[in-house]
């Protein structure tokens, strides 16, 4: 099974509004994929789709090889949600435990999410005193909890600083390495090029898809700024 | 069903409402200040303070596991931790049995305090067992904690759960035969009553207070309507949205 996530065929309407129009795409074993597209064209709507949440008005989902939102599913993925689904009330650490005791993982493999997102100093704290990237970190190491399968964030980067950004990329490449899939979305074009494979995104419909030097060569661009700019603008 | 996801989430529960000193401050002292001021209203009629203050007790947990129940599940509904749980291994009936399990320990608490003041210092006499006594005022706390995580899923916000607690919990108080008798109530009012599950909550606890017979029929009331609630509760949480 050489895709963990496909995508066929698929349209979503929310309050009778077409927001995902007849939308395809595959997704590797062991790839960083990004949905890229401005805010509002559905990024987040598909997510839902692929973890099973959103009520689909046509289409197929296959994930790891099992219809979208089956049971098998439910510790093979991890979700980050776009605003923190986290306890504002509990502390860094109560958090972590409790998603841990639902997944039934160990409380080492806690310390290690915990060194992972750089934790360490905020275990004590009430989710509610965070800042804001450190709130993304703590929800982002509640998506990675139990070593999922298949990863999908959404946003995972906003707000945080730039060095902060470098460290989660070397996160992610190497869980890409440890054979997860992991499939993030962004509205900021810059780390488009760290992505394996991309999906541009527009108003529900897919304008193009490739790996980044794929879509630069067809469009005859360098940046991949531009590379939107143009298949946009394109008749 | 697994045991230790229900723990897991009865632990979780009770450590936010342990984040929250004020509102477990609120879940003792609220009702024993209130019990302190019906003794006083009704110093020269001690008679009455027995009944309405028995009566009472039994009523607390459970307008206060409504109020906590209805605004926590909405805030889990509203901050997306409810979506989130069950995308897990987590069951519905697991969420709930955690939510049961805290609260029913929450209100054990409470029932311990509450009524052991009352007993005590304000002279409330118990004639049956203070055991039973709390027993019933559990049972009595779990079916508000039921009622408010059923109405939960009909609220937008916690403003609209707020205002159920009037809506849902008042008129079956009105109805319940704490104010009047029931039997003295109209027939059709009478008739209704039947059905209000808070009636068996106040009938359990007036029995016991009174040291009368037959409580075990209106706990097992009690009961139905717990598991019935609970079970529509459950219903309401959906994993999918449109
Ligand atoms: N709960 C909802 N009900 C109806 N429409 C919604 C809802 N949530 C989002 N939408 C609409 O769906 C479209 C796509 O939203 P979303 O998937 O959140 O986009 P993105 O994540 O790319 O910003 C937007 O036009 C938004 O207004
Ligand atoms: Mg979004």
């Amino acid at each position: 099974m050489a895709n963990s996530i496909v995508v066929n065929n698929l349209c979503v309407k929310r309050d009778g509004n077409p927001i995902i129009l007849d939308l395809s795409f595959e997704i590797r074993k062991g790839s960083i994929a990004g949905i890229l597209g401005p805010s509002g064209s559905g990024k987040t709507t598909i997510f839902r789709a692929i973890v099973g949440v959103q009520e689909i008005t046509s289409g197929k989902i296959t994930v790891l090889g099992k219809p979208a939102g089956s049971k098998d599913l439910r510790n093979r993925i991890g979700y980050l949600t776009q605003s923190a689904s986290i306890y504002a009330d509990l502390t860094v650490s109560e958090n972590l435990r409790y998603f841990s005791k639902i997944l039934g993982t160990s409380e080492i493999s806690v310390d290690e999410i915990i060194d992972l997102v750089d934790l360490g100093k905020n275990i004590k704290q009430l989710a509610s005193t965070l800042s804001g990237g450190e709130r993304a970190r703590l929800a982002l190491a509640t998506a990675l909890l139990g070593k999922p399968d298949v990863i999908i964030l959404d946003e995972p980067t906003v707000g945080l600083d730039p060095l902060l950004r470098i460290e989660l990329w070397k996160v992610f490449r190497l869980l890409g390495e440890q054979g997860k899939t992991l499939l993030l979305s962004s509205h900021s074009m810059d780390e488009a090029d760290l992505c394996d494979s991309l999906v541009l995104l527009r108003e529900g419909k897919i304008l193009a898809q490739g790996s980044p030097a794929q879509l630069k060569s067809e469009t005859g661009e360098t940046q991949m700024e531009s590379v939107f700019i143009s298949l946009v603008k394109k008749p | 069903m697994n045991i230790s996801r229900i723990w897991a989430t009865a632990r979780r529960v009770l450590s936010q409402l342990r984040h929250d000193p004020r509102t477990i401050a609120l879940m003792i002292v609220a009702p024993i200040f209130l019990m302190t001021i019906l003794k006083y209203v009704y110093f020269n009629q001690p008679q009455t303070f027995q009944r309405v203050a028995g009566s009472l007790l039994g009523v607390f947990p459970m307008l206060v596991m409504f109020l906590i129940t209805s605004v926590a599940t909405l805030r889990e509904r509203t901050t997306g931790t409810l979506e989130r749980l069950l995308i897990l291994p987590l069951t519905k009936l697991e969420f709930i049995l955690g939510y049961a399990k805290a609260f029913g320990i929450a209100a054990l608490i409470q029932a311990i305090i509450v009524s052991s003041i009352a007993m005590g210092p304000l002279g409330l006499k118990i004639a049956g067992s203070q055991f039973v006594f709390i027993l019933v005022a559990i049972l009595d706390a779990l079916l508000g904690m039921a009622l408010g995580l059923f109405v939960s899923s009909f609220a937008k916000t916690e403003f609209q759960a707020v205002q159920f607690m009037p809506a849902i919990l008042l008129p079956q108080l009105l109805l319940s035969g704490l104010l009047v008798p029931r039997a003295s109530m109209p027939r059709l009012l009478e008739i209704i009553s039947n059905f209000l599950p808070l009636t068996y909550a106040v009938d359990a606890t007036r029995k016991v207070i009174s040291g009368g017979e037959g409580f075990g029929q209106d706990l097992f009331l009690i009961a139905i309507f717990l598991v019935a609630l609970l079970g529509f509760g459950a219903a309401s949480l959906k994993r999918k949205t449109k």
